[in-house]
């Protein structure tokens, strides 16, 4: 009986050790966001009263918790401060905040651009290497992967399957005829964002464990997460921030804001090829909406990233 | 009125005190400032700092400097309005709200539960204070205020352990627009949207979170 379990244990071993190396969904660049509709009937997920009192509502509430308190419930996946919470605003409920119900129905996913196919936990996987910084996320069976899914599942329930909700993900808001200016958008931040996110975006804390999230730094989503695009940042910015008040910054300050924060150091692209920031961006970022990967920006080399 | 134990702890407290703001900072509170006008902290706010929950005087033990001066800067600015505390906080010169705030700051807090965002709410001022209501875009309680409402940096006060009729009042008076130091609107424009069950609602549940379990 001891025999027969160790194998299949050593060899889970191995798979882990193998699958450090590896990248669980390469490809990070955006699915296509339909944009806002205004005064849309957003779809309703499930109430937390309706949930059953059985194996299933207590998979739903383990989900819950690894959603709103993900670097303390998950810590050896969680490389940096954030929970799954902060940039899926009101527990993966809200409409415009990359809701779950959104997400679920579309996946799998197929990408033309890779002729690939990605499956939800694939897509969970990316959550975790990239916004979470976390290293080799859990595998596609683990017990968080799956709670996070049946989670989401949940939210999803009744939703039709394979179509694009509105609501789903940050409709995206289109890039100002005059661009985005950094300086402007370091005057948004000090105005509206640093009371909560701190003067230096380095969010804040209580004991160990961050309550405002860090915007950049070594806390913060890496150069791989989708936030570190300019127009997916401006686009959350706008629908969902300041807290409590969307759609209160122009189109225009959330471009800028969104630009200052994303022009800053954070852990790098666990994608990175053969140590060249260049070839990184070639490969990865060229290609990936706005951003400023691998750019020199008053003589800096943005993207070298930070430990 | 006044417990036998409250009323030790702060004279240990009173001992316990070193530093030269803390000192003056301690005479302020327990005799008032300078002018006549600034009167102790004490007579209303409680030997402790505590508050007095059934007058709806908060508490203010523990609570940040930076916030509390705010309040006196803002009460002396009339951007913040109160009969009692606005020709105070006009009485009190610079360096007494520096001292004052110092010392209260020190002063104990009541012990916060962890309650951690994943618990499951019990009641609506629960589920306010852990779920929000993000239909009308009110965000839960904690995401400003901390785990259990135990305050965050200077901006973010601690709801925790203040009287359900002091947190009714200030929410009220965020509702109405006659409280509105708040910065960007946050508060205002969340208070805006609860209903008055919700009001009393949460202010209920943050008067007694600390006599909670924690709930990690």
């Amino acid at each position: 009986m001891i025999l027969r379990l160790s194998f299949p244990l050593v060899f889970s071993l191995l798979a882990t050790s193998v699958q450090a190396a590896s990248i669980a969904m390469e490809d990070q660049s955006q699915l296509q966001t339909p944009a806002a509709v205004s005064h849309a009937q957003y779809f309703q997920p499930p109430a937390e009263s309706e949930l059953p009192n059985n194996a299933y509502g207590k998979m739903v509430r383990d989900g819950y918790a690894l959603f709103v308190d993900t670097k303390r419930m998950a810590p050896n996946f969680v490389g940096n401060g954030l929970n799954c919470s902060n940039c899926h605003l009101g527990q993966g409920r809200v409409a415009n905040s990359a809701p779950l119900w959104g997400a679920y129905p579309m996946y799998p996913a197929y990408r033309q651009k890779n002729d690939k196919v990605n499956t939800f936990a694939e897509r969970l996987q990316g959550c975790f290497q990239f916004s979470m910084n976390g290293g080799t996320p859990p595998t596609a069976d683990s017990k968080e992967i799956t709670a996070l899914s049946v989670y989401a599942y949940w939210l999803a329930s009744k939703a039709p399957l394979g179509v694009e909700l509105p609501g789903r993900g940050y409709p995206e808001v289109a890039k100002p005829a005059q661009g985005y200016d950094i300086a402007r958008g370091e005057q948004v931040f000090k105005a509206q964002c640093a009371v909560c996110h701190g003067d230096t975006g380095q969010g804040q804390k209580l004991g160990q464990d961050y309550v405002m999230p860090p915007l950049w730094g070594k806390d913060s989503y890496n150069w791989g997460a989708g936030m570190h695009r300019i127009n997916t940042a401006a686009s959350f910015i706008k629908h969902n921030m300041p807290l409590g008040k969307p759609g209160t910054l122009s189109d225009q300050q959330a471009w800028d804001v969104a630009a200052f924060v994303n022009k800053h150091e954070r852990p790098q692209d666990p994608r990175l090829v053969e140590g060249s920031i260049e070839k990184t961006r070639d490969k990865f970022h060229a290609n990936d909406g706005v951003n400023l990967y691998g750019q020199t920006l008053d003589g800096v080399l943005i993207g070298q990233g930070i430990r | 009125m006044i417990p036998l134990d409250r009323i030790l702890l702060s004279s240990l407290m009173l001992l316990s005190v070193h530093s030269a703001h803390a000192v003056e900072g301690q005479k302020i509170f327990t005799q008032g400032g300078a002018q006549p006008a600034a009167m102790a902290c004490v007579s209303c706010h409680g030997a402790d700092g505590l508050g007095l929950a059934a007058a709806g005087f908060p508490r203010l033990a523990g609570l940040p400097a930076g916030y509390l001066s705010k309040q006196l800067e803002d009460f002396r600015s009339g951007s913040r309005t109160s009969p009692v505390m606005q020709p105070l906080a006009k009485a009190l010169a610079e360096d007494e709200i520096r001292a004052v705030t110092q010392t209260l700051a020190a002063m104990p807090a009541p012990a916060t539960p962890v309650i951690t965002r994943s618990a499951t709410p019990d009641g609506l001022g629960e589920r306010l204070a852990l779920r929000g209501a993000w239909d009308r875009q009110v965000p839960e309680c904690v995401t400003c205020h901390g785990p259990g409402g135990v305050g965050l940096g200077q901006t973010f006060p601690p709801l925790a352990g203040q009287s359900a009729a002091y947190l009714t009042a200030q929410l009220n008076a965020w509702r109405d627009g006659t409280r509105r130091n708040d910065p960007d609107d946050l508060m205002g424009h969340i208070a805006k949207s609860l209903s008055a069950e919700e009001v009393t609602a949460v202010a209920e549940y943050f008067s007694k979170v600390n006599s909670q379990e924690s709930r990690p």
